[in-house]
């Protein structure tokens, strides 16, 4: 979330979408609900069902699963043609006035692609997709947005940050001066390196045909109600009426009210996932919503410390701190940071704090954390230890690759991948040909009890060595849970665990140190980063919790003194922020966004004050967010150009003209002393600090815009461009497990429309163990309209077998007004949508009949191994099945 | 399972005087307020409801519904009841949740029609308790019920219902429920602040889109310790059959009042064999209408 759970108590419109959180977030859910309580605030709610969330909506639009870009560019479409944005905030903090190169296309150019595709690699050469060259070409004699114009006479250089939540980024890395190494030959560095232009080209009066603004005004110009209505379903005035209230925060220019955008995995689960949430990010920045108390793009996490998975490297391509992965190319340090690092990119009126500039103190001190003193300057701080990526290792690769006989061993923890799917017996066949399995749970799960999906004389001619081991559950852990609010919040074990159970952590650091023990003893290929892993707890086979969280935070190497403050840290104690992480190897940080969650203090996560200056539920000494404790982020673009707070009444932070700062009752997220005629942009991750309405080169890897694209198993064509159904870079799989239906106007038995979901009353596949989560909802149900229970004379109760290309499913019918058939195209779709709880492992399930019981199959059976291209999600949400009673 | 931190205002079929259980100055009415409008049916209520009252979770099956089972049992006091209809107005679907329990009636139909001494007692707080102690089995309760709320345990012959958790309200804390309760849509308090909040929110909802919202407080029963605001408070029948006008049957008045006092000078005997049939028989199936 940029924002967070209660600052949704400070919102006047929501919407949410591609999310459930009256059923999947119940306790958050309280802050909407407390939004329209306490503000009047009105939610808009669009899925492909009527949820629960839906039932205290103030409007409700069904749409088909899949085609949420279409609803979403059609609140873009309307909002640009109805003048319902915040024109000063999207000239000053956005990308609208910048100027695109001019060999860039849009799709409605080149049927259906953005410029630079290769229709045989199935990839984008993205070159095209860049700023041009130029400074200031607003037109003379146009009246640009008058306040913005005087602003960008530049005042004398400020003086450098002092005392600073942020550290002043380096002018220019130390490290950088020597050569950077040549790429390895084949491997080809992400394109993030080719550069963006150093003095980009803008009109401020937004109207240079190749600026931002008209490019996104021309390609969501198609997406007019009626295309909405066609591809979503949904009938074109609800479509209207909806996009006409979110929008209404900025009816007749008003600037003071804000509006959310809410949403989940509704949103993820598709093989153009990450560019719904851009679309979510381009209307939020158009209407300005995003840096304010009420505001922002929030995603909700599904677990209960996903977040912390998250910043702590559970993607394959991220170390902690979303530091990218090395690749081949990174033959050194210098390289690798080069890659990484990026470099202010802007008109020269502008200022940029370019925040990832600091990117080699973090890695530098990542690799102190990692390998203590064997990290020195001489072995490149150990870099040589990191493996590097030499292809994508995502989920479905691994599965992909066991499939076909190249990884042998799975070691699952703190998840159920056979129950996860995509395309479970593919997991299942796949776990078949693997030589060994460790599954650590609480449970004897799906995963580990996968041959009992196989009939008896089967079963005896699978050799997988299985091993359960017994974890801790939640409740039996001390540590911290990330939430979605990005706060870290200590918790204490409640329960010991039970019998042999162990800490999970405590698992796996015996196995390490015994592979540890094997490397010494009988060497190997490359033993170096084994053995010198910086191991240094008290109890070698259980490190404190305490050890663990000290050691994320970070500790200073050297004595250290803050050149601006005269502050010292001296050799040993916790650093109190990233600003102190240094790229020489004086500092230690296992994640830099921790730092300063651990202090000489003592832990911040601890701490419980309900102190909440301001009003607006900030509560800066409850628990600890990251970064730097900020619990909006972005929140610099909460006030205007002249750094006043938009609303008055929901002041967050504010440039104060006496002591010549920002100042508020929320860490402001830009360079303290920064000026507001300095024009520093208040989105400091970003190259050019501004919000991305265009995605410059390699940012995306489907294009800098998003395009509605149908799913990869779609009842209809691209209404845009039937050359182009679906992404264009969507990843599939080749094996014989590996099949998708034919789909569009060619289709065929697959015409039913599936969406996936959980349901409030279970937690993912562990639930079906626990008799109050079974007694609520005790079986496999699908829920379908009554029109198409009708039209197949089906019955509540019946019993319902659902195939697709893959796979089966069976469950019961549970007939309902909350789903409704669609006109699609102008043709009749009916749409289904299944709750993902149920397998073959439960306290039901164990009591099943062995006869029956290959029926009880997880419900990931049936989805499809099609991958987003950027976050390599599987398409969970809208791929088609049939359905006939069993 | 009379409680001794609460002050008792009334005793079934109880000759004479009260024993009074704590100081007055303890005692104000308290009350359950449910926002319909603001629940989501998530059920945390009904898993509270028994963990505290410590009855098994039971197999269950599905039904075509969200909810949990067609109707509440004597071990399950609490129960969420789901209702999807089309909106009056053809704007579109309107998903209706109510937690359905005990309503504590300020006039309470149960303690009324109740024949044994001792087995239902209403607290000075309004809370109206059974104790299955004194309870004879008889049922009566159950046609005195405007609610249709207590349930016979057929393994002992007595009936159960909820007991607003009369236990935890005497020793301060509010109910299971409204402890669990995610969003805030359960509040519990004196009778006089629930009111004011709930006239409070009716009147919010009243300004956005909901011009029939209201409170449920039904006169008939003289008011309840468990209230509602509804979106529709015109039409409470759509909450899964929350009736309009609840009131006790007539004949539960007639015995207990006039009728008593002729029984005490030994005239009863024939009236009552003529209305122990009735409420053997009983006015209506409220059972078979209470179900969705």
């Amino acid at each position: 979330m940029t924002n967070g759970w209660i600052d949704i108590k400070n919102t006047d419109m929501m919407l949410i979408m591609g999310g459930n959180p009256a059923e999947n977030h119940p306790c958050g859910f309280k802050w909407p609900i407390e939004a329209k309580r306490v503000r009047n605030a009105k939610m808009i709610v669009v899925d492909p069902r009527f949820t629960r969330t839906a039932s205290v909506a103030d409007h409700f639009v069904q749409i088909r699963a899949g085609s949420d870009i279409a609803f979403l560019g059609g609140i873009v479409n309307y909002a640009l043609q109805n003048n319902r944005i915040n024109k000063e905030y999207v000239v000053n903090y956005t990308n609208a006035a910048l100027i695109v190169q001019e060999g860039f296309k849009l799709p409605d150019n080149i049927d259906g692609v953005f410029s630079g595709y290769d229709p045989v690699a199935m990839t984008y050469k993205n070159a095209s997709w860049n700023y041009e060259e130029g400074g200031d070409l607003t037109p003379k004699g146009a009246v640009p947005i008058a306040a913005v114009a005087s602003t960008l006479v530049k005042p004398p250089a400020a003086k450098p940050a002092a005392g600073a939540a942020h550290a002043a980024p380096a002018a220019k890395p130390a490290k950088m001066a020597k050569p950077v190494a040549k790429p390895a030959a084949g491997a080809t560095p992400p394109a993030i390196i080719a550069s963006l232009p150093a003095n980009t080209a803008y009109d401020l009066s937004l109207t240079h045909p190749r600026c931002v603004y008209q490019l996104l005004k021309q390609h969501f110009s198609r997406y007019t109600p009626e295309m909405v209505a066609s591809i979503t379903g949904a009938k074109a005035d609800a479509f209207t009426k909806a996009a006409d209230m979110y929008t209404s925060v900025r009816k007749d220019g008003d600037t003071k009210k804000v509006g959310t955008i809410i949403y989940s995995v509704g949103w993820t689960q598709h093989t153009v996932g990450a560019q719904i949430i851009r679309t979510a990010a381009i209307i939020q920045l158009l209407l300005g919503n995003v840096g304010r108390a009420g505001g922002g793009v929030n995603a909700l996490r599904g677990h209960s410390n996903i977040q912390g998975a998250t910043d702590m490297a559970g993607i394959w391509d991220n170390l902690p701190g979303y530091l990218k992965v090395p690749v081949p190319a990174d033959t050194t340090l210098d390289a690798y940071l080069a890659r990484i690092t990026l470099k202010s990119a802007k008109p020269k009126e502008w200022d940029s704090f370019n925040y990832w500039s600091n990117t080699p103190k973090f890695a530098v001190s990542l690799l102190k954390a990692l390998y203590g003193d064997k990290a020195t300057p001489e072995n490149e701080f150990a870099f040589h230890y990191l493996p590097k990526a030499d292809r994508k290792y995502s989920w479905v690769e691994i599965w992909d690759g066991m499939y076909n006989g190249k990884v042998k061993g799975l070691m699952a923890w703190g998840m159920n991948g056979v129950a996860i799917g995509p395309n479970s017996q593919k997991n299942i066949d796949a776990l078949k040909k693997a030589d060994w399995l460790v599954v650590c749970d609480i449970y004897p799960e799906e995963t580990s009890s996968f041959w009992e999906m196989s009939k008896e004389d089967e079963q005896k001619k699978i050799m997988t060595s299985v091993y359960r081991l017994p974890g801790a559950g939640f409740a039996e852990k001390d540590g911290t849970f990330v939430n979605s609010a990005r706060w870290l919040k200590w918790k204490y074990a409640a329960l010991p665990t039970p019998g042999d159970a162990k800490l999970d952590h405590e698992i796996l650091a015996r196995i390490f140190l015994k592979v540890q023990e094997l490397y010494k003893k009988e060497g190997g290929k490359f033993p170096d980063p084994i053995l010198n892993v910086s191991w240094a707890y008290n109890n070698r086979n259980v490190p404190s919790f305490t050890e663990m969280a000290k050691e994320i935070n970070g500790k200073a190497l050297a004595d250290l003194k803050d050149a601006n403050t005269g502050q010292e840290i001296k050799t040993g104690q916790q650093v109190p922020g990233f600003a102190w992480l240094k790229d020489d190897g004086s500092t230690s940080c296992a994640n830099w966004l921790y730092a300063g969650s651990w202090t000489e203090a003592g832990s911040q996560a601890q701490r419980r004050g309900l102190d909440d200056p301001g009003g607006l539920g900030t509560y800066p000494s409850y628990a600890w967010s990251w970064p730097a404790n900020r619990r909006v982020l972005y929140n610099r673009a909460s006030c205007n150009i002249d750094g006043k707070p938009w609303d008055p009444d929901r002041r967050q932070v504010w440039w104060n003209d006496g002591t010549q700062r920002w100042a508020g009752n929320d860490v402001p997220d830009i360079k303290v002393d920064a000026h507001p005629k300095d024009h520093m942009g208040p989105f400091i991750m970003t190259p050019e600090g501004m919000g991305r309405l265009f995605v410059p080169l390699g940012g995306m890897a489907d294009g800098p815009f998003p395009e509605h694209y149908e799913p990869m198993e779609s009842p209809t064509d691209n209404l845009f461009h039937p050359k182009q159904a679906n992404n264009p870079v969507v990843k599939k799989y080749k094996t014989d497990k590996d099949k998708y239906a034919v789909t569009g106007s060619k289709g065929g038995e697959f015409d039913v429309v599936c969406t996936t979901y959980r349901l409030t009353e279970h937690y993912h596949y562990w639930t079906k163990n626990n008799p109050a989560n079974v007694q609520l909802v005790p079986e496999p149900f699908i829920e379908i309209s009554e029109d198409m229970a009708n039209d197949r004379g089906i019955k509540g109760g019946d019993k319902l077998k659902v195939s697709s290309a893959r796979g089966e499913y069976y469950g019961k019918a549970m007939v309902t007004k909350r789903i409704k058939s669609l006109m699609i195209n102008n043709k009749k779709v009916y749409p289904i949508g299944i709750p993902i709880h149920w397998a073959y492992k439960g306290i039901r399930e164990d009591k099943e009949d062995k006869a029956t019981s290959l029926n009880l199959r997880p419900l990931n059976n049936l989805s499809p191994v099609a991958i987003d291209p950027n976050a390599y999600t599987p398409e969970f949400k809208g791929f088609l099945v049939k359905v006939e009673k069993a | 399972m009379a409680n001794d931190n609460l002050q008792i205002k009334a005793i079934s079929a109880h000759p004479g005087a009260v024993a009074s259980g704590a100081s007055p100055e303890s005692s104000y009415e308290v009350c359950k307020l449910i926002d319909t409008t603001t629940c989501i049916g998530c059920k945390a209520c009904e898993v509270a409801c028994l963990e505290w009252n410590g009855y098994e979770f039971r197999e269950t099956t599905f039904d075509n519904t969200y909810q949990t089972m067609p109707d509440t049992e004597w071990n399950y006091w609490n129960l969420i009841r789901f209702s999807e209809r089309e909106k009056d107005d053809g704007t579109g679907l309107e998903w209706l949740m109510r937690k359905d329990q005990c309503m504590h009636c300020a006039d309470p139909g149960c303690l009324a029609a109740c024949p044994a001494d001792g087995a239902i007692v209403q607290y000075e707080n309004g809370i109206v308790d059974f104790n299955q102690e004194h309870c004879i089995g008889c049922q009566y309760c159950v046609t005195g019920c405007p609610f249709n709320i207590p349930r016979l345990n057929p393994s002992t012959k007595t009936v159960f219902k909820c007991s607003l958790c009369s236990d935890r309200v005497g020793a301060g804390l509010e109910p299971a429920c409204v402890k669990s309760c995610p969003t805030g849509c359960l509040h519990f308090g004196s009778k006089e602040d629930m009111k004011f909040e709930a006239e409070k929110r009716s009147k919010q909802l009243q300004a956005n889109g909901f011009p029939d919202a209201g409170v449920y407080d039904p006169a008939g029963v003289g008011g309840t310790h468990v209230i509602y605001v509804l979106h529709d408070a015109k039409n409470p029948e759509k909450y899964s059959g929350l009736p309009k006008n609840p009131t006790i049957p007539i004949m539960v008045t007639l015995w207990k009042h006039p009728l008593k006092w002729l029984g005490n000078i030994g005239m009863i005997f024939g009236i009552a064999g003529v209305l122990t049939h009735y409420l053997r028989v009983g006015p209506k199936d409220v059972k078979q209408e209470a179900k969705r």
